[in-house]
């Protein structure tokens, strides 16, 4: 059976639509990206509550900032780059600081914005995002989980840092019974041998692996992080316990990322050894989406042979 | 503005400005200079302009204000006082540890603050981004924003001007309190913000000028962003430090807080400066 496969900034588009007729006081704004965005797809529901800044980052996380003061429910969106490399002091002193009701829509995060290159692939905004004191960060892994997030971080009260993606990636989660809790962990499959903590787009790379190691007779237990700030420190402490080895997956630089933020709960809770995945400490470049995931190593095969690698370091 | 009026709001800023070098003298640091040149333009708005009630800091039709030159907090907070958001008394423990008064405004902790500020440039964003929702919701309020002609050297205010005039903000004022001086020297030698009228003018918004320490021209200024309809801003010529004599057009008193010797200066100028006044 083919897997339908979407990006999950076609989701966040989709969804902000979607609730723009249940939440009145939700304004959609965006930088001159609505077209690569997808809250295009508000602008059109709802053209009166779509507010175009321009090519201007700073201000409109500043003017989302004064809209969600004065009470509305405000999505400010552009790609990662600008929204938390860009704008980032604005998000900290504007938005962080006075704790505001601003919901941070990043899309274009990561390597797999593909051919634009580096100047335009994020591989940092996690890390910045998490050094500003509550701020929420939810890193949706596909549709189904991108939309149940969008809804969820409207219904909260407070900043969030939502990390959406351009490519077309699986939608492995069943709408049917999938369900959203902010700051909780997902255990996608059982297993002992090895804990592989995922976040974003290789959350379905992580299963795949999950699914050759098994083959090999290694069972490695998937964990779905989707709230990677609050982090849920009792199912990484519990698979830490149960596992003793962790390896983590994610498309981000791996200072300051999901593997950092897993480390920093491990080494003071349960220290066990964890390996990361993700972007090294380099910049990205241009190339088909697909292909570079595969040359930076985020990819099922990298996970996998850092898993064997693990549990012969064991 | 009758004379009655005029008289009383020249002893309230006079009180403000005692307000200020208490706290600033109490927190041994902090910026004296932008403060005393705000100090008229803060009372007008708050003792004469502003729909704000201090028993309901938070009341959905307010008036707001945004003090993008955050660090001038002490004119803020002492104009706050003066109008009993809370006891004068908290001005002395201004910037001191475990204080409600930051050292920058914080609208977490501090009734009336409407904005957290500080980091140059931010607040008029958000003053526009209040002005927005205004108009959104069909609300009356109008949006203040009180900026130093220093900061206009960042970039941000220019994005927050283009943005205002296209969404024809008209509920938004914002005021320039051009003192001349910023930390490094005379704004000219820095890194010249000047013209400021001319530029705020090609952004498209309604543009006027006024004497930041007398109350008539003050009130012509403010009278004049009623009926606009784009953003206006009012360039008010000030003097840094106002009210001190030797601080005073001193561009080392930004950000210096006045010894004990000092301290007792300024605060008998201003009184016998309240005695006159009041008497």
């Amino acid at each position: 059976m083919e897997i339908k496969k979407k990006a999950t900034r076609e989701s966040y588009g989709e969804a902000l639509a979607a609730l723009s007729t249940e939440f009145e006081d939700l304004y959609v704004l965006d930088a001159d990206l609505a077209a690569a965005t997808k809250t295009g797809i508000f602008k059109k529901a709802c053209p009166e509550r779509f507010i175009d800044c321009g090519i201007a980052e700073a201000n409109m996380m500043g003017v989302a900032a004064g809209m969600a003061a004065a009470g509305k429910k405000v999505f400010a969106s552009s790609f990662a780059m600008f929204a938390a490399g860009r704008a980032f002091e604005i998000v900290r002193n504007s938005i962080g600081y006075p704790h505001l009701n601003v919901k941070i829509g990043a899309t274009h995060a990561g390597i797999s914005v593909g051919e634009d290159g580096a100047t335009h692939q994020c591989n940092e905004d996690i890390a910045l995002m998490r050094t500003i004191p509550g701020m929420t960060i939810i890193n949706p892994a596909d549709d189904v989980e991108a939309k149940a997030a969008v809804r969820a971080a409207l219904e909260f009260e407070g900043p969030v840092y939502m990390r959406f993606g351009r490519l077309a990636v699986p939608v492995f989660n069943d709408p049917d019974t999938y369900e959203f809790k902010l700051g909780k962990g997902i255990t996608l499959r059982d297993g002992n041998d090895i804990t592989i903590v995922a976040t974003g787009l290789m959350v379905n790379e992580a299963l795949i692996a999950a699914d050759k190691l098994l083959e090999e007779g290694i069972k490695a237990r998937v964990i779905n992080i989707h709230t990677i700030k609050p982090i849920d420190r009792e199912l990484i402490v519990k698979a830490a316990q149960e596992t003793c080895a962790i390896v983590t997956a994610e498309e981000h630089s791996v200072i300051g990322g999901l593997g950092s933020a897993v480390a920093d709960v491990v080494t003071e809770e349960y220290p066990v050894p964890v390996y990361k995945v993700g972007v090294n400490d380099e910049f990205g470049h241009s190339g088909p989406a697909v292909e570079l995931l595969k040359q930076f190593g985020l990819c099922a095969d990298n996970i996998a042979d850092k898993v064997r690698k693990a549990l012969g370091n064991k | 503005m009758d004379q009655l009026t005029k008289k009383q709001l020249e002893i309230t800023a006079c009180k403000v400005r005692m307000g200020i070098i208490e706290g600033v003298y109490n927190a041994k640091s902090g910026h004296p200079g932008g403060s005393l040149s705000i100090a008229d333009v803060l009372t007008y708005l708050y003792f004469n302009r502003m729909n704000v009630d201090p028993k309901d800091p938070k009341k959905a039709d307010r008036d707001r204000l945004v003090l993008s030159k955050g660090h001038t907090a002490p004119a803020l907070y002492s104009v706050l006082a003066q109008k009993s958001y809370f006891p004068e008394e908290e001005l002395k423990s201004l910037r001191h540890i475990g204080a409600m008064l930051q050292g920058h405004p914080d609208m977490k902790h501090i009734p009336g603050v409407d904005m957290s500020s500080g980091s140059l440039g931010q607040g008029i964003s958000a003053a526009a981004g209040m002005a927005l929702a205004g108009k959104k919701s069909g609300a009356s309020y109008r949006v203040y924003a009180i900026l130093g002609d220093g900061e206009l050297e960042e970039g941000q205010v220019w994005e927050a001007a283009m943005f205002s005039a296209h969404y024809r903000l008209s509920n938004l004022t914002a005021i320039v309190d051009n003192n001349g001086l910023q930390i490094d020297g005379k704004i000219t030698d820095v890194c010249s913000p000047m013209p400021i009228t001319d530029k705020f003018a090609a952004f498209g918004w309604n543009v006027v000028t006024a004497d930041a320490h007398d109350f008539d021209s003050l009130e012509k200024a403010f009278a004049a962003s009623d009926n606009s309809d784009k953003p206006t801003v009012i360039v008010q010529t000030s003097t840094k430090g106002k009210g001190v004599s030797y601080m005073e057009n001193q561009v080392g008193w930004h950000g210096t807080a006045p010894n004990t010797e000092q301290y007792e200066i300024a605060m008998k100028e201003l009184s016998d400066r309240l005695a006159v006044l009041e008497g």
